[in-house]
């Protein structure tokens, strides 16, 4: 009983990054049907990025934050601007190829300027664990937990309650309507790509001094990506979040109880029976959004 | 006519290739352009033909090569037994795979694909006391053939080039029968294909498990000219290499993934000396980006293009050729 609420904690630390992984995947994929391949490279730069903040020039660890964000921010409106608005109305098989070659272009980057060795994060909280009851928590994975859980909240106001969120969910909906009405959806488009890409970056600053940073990390990351954004539903900003948390908890359960190796093999089995069986995701009433 | 020139002249020189060529390493080259020429055709059977990418087509290459290697290890069957027992594993896995994957389309389609391949890879790593996990299996046996082992690179590049034009055929049979039309009627309107009574799921699961096959035959044929499978023929960088082929060669062209098969292995082994692999890697996905901005339909049908357009301006530059 002990360790299962101890693996559910855990658990739910790790759904927490994944869910802002999925956020910002969805926002992507459901808005402007791109199937980000690089989305996972953007986790890996917030990695970085913390990292340089950190370990490098020693500023605070909100700090390493917010780089993080603005680092993946600037780089994904780049990377809308230069190469997905010339390719808008092509067809989505043309971009997806683009955001491969992206993603192994971004990763190799990486590679090279940071070399194959996994670096380790420093962070300020202290390592001993604090004890409630039964459960162990690291600090650290506490701070991880509710950073997490106040950016997605951000994010949820910022899509519900804004007049660029409201811009958001009719091109979402219906992208030319919403020219029609007078929506700027080039901006829309780069605006949800460099939001999206801020919080995978944001899910690799706080993640990486959990685990490590290192160049290929991205990879998994964006696997978890899209099983988050399939369980919730394209599009589904709840979904999404309690896809995330399913999914860091089902992994947990699974690695405790069945077998460390396949950790990694709960998403992608994940992937597999959800399209196969519910394609609208798990939490999907109707055809809507939101 | 320069059509028919060129093939005679390319096929010479590949059958004569063992004689001229410099050195070993150079053989080498061609018996790994070979085995992904047969990957690249097998891979654009699906995304050239029926317009599904399948982004897991490193798992039918590895399911093969595992067949096989552990069939000859575990088993001691010849070769010449593994090798069809590679395909039909290969191809089963694709079976299943498109039966369950081909109701969907587009990305879906592509992320069932990359998740079959993502477990297999696990599975692999994992079931330590069949594939030995990820120290692999070491000493698989080349093949035999009568009283000869075909040990020696020339022989094996001329087995390797036998299974690539087999496999070639193969696929100009398929994509110019019956089949290959109706495959091409699905990719261009799948709606307008059915109303006029072709059996969507049945064709494209009839390509996929001809494609998967095909990659399992690859696996072989790689697992035993390396002698060694690991849990790293797997990698995503398989499959990236075999699209980034397809692509840059033409795809729905036949003869395009085999020229983006030779180009994609000899370019890297000819920069292996100027360029550190990692720039090599990064330079893939950048030369994947341009490819779709400046060359979206890959290199054989610009070629054909610019000389179909040459053909026509000679014959209209003709003294005494009609006006039209």
């Amino acid at each position: 009983m002990e360790q299962l609420l101890q693996h559910l904690v855990n658990g739910l630390v790790l759904g927490g990054t994944y869910a802002l992984l999925g956020i910002g995947l969805t926002l992507i994929f459901g808005l402007m049907s791109v199937v980000n391949f690089a989305h996972g490279e953007f986790y890996t730069l917030g990695a970085y990025a913390a990292f340089a903040v950190l370990a490098l020039a020693g500023w605070p660890f909100f700090a390493a934050l917010a780089a993080a964000i603005a680092a993946g921010a600037v780089l994904g409106a780049l990377c809308e601007r230069t190469l997905l608005r010339p390719l808008r109305g092509e067809s989505i098989d043309t971009v997806m190829l683009v955001m491969i070659g992206l993603w192994i272009a971004m990763q190799n980057t990486e590679l090279l300027v940071w070399g194959g060795v996994a670096r380790s994060i420093p962070h300020p909280f202290p390592t001993e664990p604090l004890t409630l009851g039964p459960l162990n928590i690291a600090p650290l994975r506490l701070f991880v937990v509710g950073a997490a859980a106040a950016l997605i909240a951000a994010a949820w106001l910022l899509i519900q309650r804004t007049r660029l969120g409201t811009a958001m969910r009719a091109t979402f909906q219906d992208r030319d309507t919403a020219a029609l009405m007078g929506v700027p959806i080039g901006r829309i488009h780069t605006i949800t790509f460099a939001f999206g890409s801020a919080l995978a970056a944001a899910a690799g600053a706080l993640l990486g001094p959990v685990f490590l940073a290192y160049p290929s990390m991205g990879d998994l990351a964006s696997l978890k990506a899209f099983s988050v954004v399939i369980l919730g539903g394209l599009g589904n900003l709840a979904g999404a979040t309690l896809g995330g948390l399913l999914l860091g908890v089902a992994e947990e359960l699974g690695a405790g109880y069945v077998s460390s190796g396949y950790r990694d093999a709960v998403g992608f089995v994940a992937i597999i029976l959800v399209l196969l069986f519910r394609p609208a995701g798990l939490f999907a009433r109707a055809e809507r959004i939101g | 006519m320069i059509g028919r020139a060129l093939v005679v002249a390319s096929a010479l020189a590949l059958v004569t290739a063992p004689a001229w060529l410099a050195s070993p390493y150079h053989l080498h080259v061609l018996i790994m352009a070979g085995v992904f020429a047969i990957l690249a055709l097998s891979l654009n059977l699906l995304l050239g033909y029926t317009g599904q990418l399948s982004l897991g087509h490193a798992a039918f290459f590895g399911i093969g090569a595992y067949t096989s290697a552990l069939l000859a290890l575990k088993l001691e069957w010849s070769f010449w037994l593994a090798l069809p027992s590679a395909a039909v594993a290969a191809g089963l896995a694709g079976w299943a795979i498109g039966r369950l994957a081909l109701k969907l389309r587009g990305a879906y389609f592509v992320l069932v694909t990359i998740s079959f391949a993502g477990v297999i890879s696990l599975v692999s790593i994992n079931w330590m006391e069949l594939t030995n996990g990820p120290l692999g299996l070491p000493g698989v046996p080349p093949p035999e053939l009568g009283p000869w082992s075909l040990r020696t690179k020339t022989a094996y590049y001329y087995l390797v080039l036998a299974a690539a034009a087999l496999a070639y055929l193969v696929c100009h049979r398929l994509v110019y029968s019956r089949i290959g039309r109706a495959l091409v009627a699905l990719r261009e309107n799948e709606p307008l294909a059915e109303s006029v009574g072709i059996d969507g799921t049945r064709y494209l699961v009839l390509a996929a498990v001809v494609s998967a096959a095909l990659a399992g035959v690859a696996g072989s044929l790689y697992a035993h000219y390396t002698r060694f499978v690991s849990p790293e023929v797997f990698l995503f960088t398989y499959t990236v290499t075999m699209v980034i082929m397809v692509i840059a060669g033409g795809k729905g062209t036949l003869v395009g993934p085999v020229i983006g098969a030779l180009l994609f292995t000899a370019l890297p082994e000819a920069l292996r000396e100027a360029m550190a692999w990692q720039w090599q890697m990064l330079a893939y996905g950048v030369v994947l980006v341009v490819l779709v901005f400046f060359l979206p339909r890959g290199i054989v049908p610009a070629i054909t293009a610019r000389a179909a357009r040459a053909a026509a301006a000679s014959r209209a530059m003709r003294p005494g050729a009609a006006p039209r």
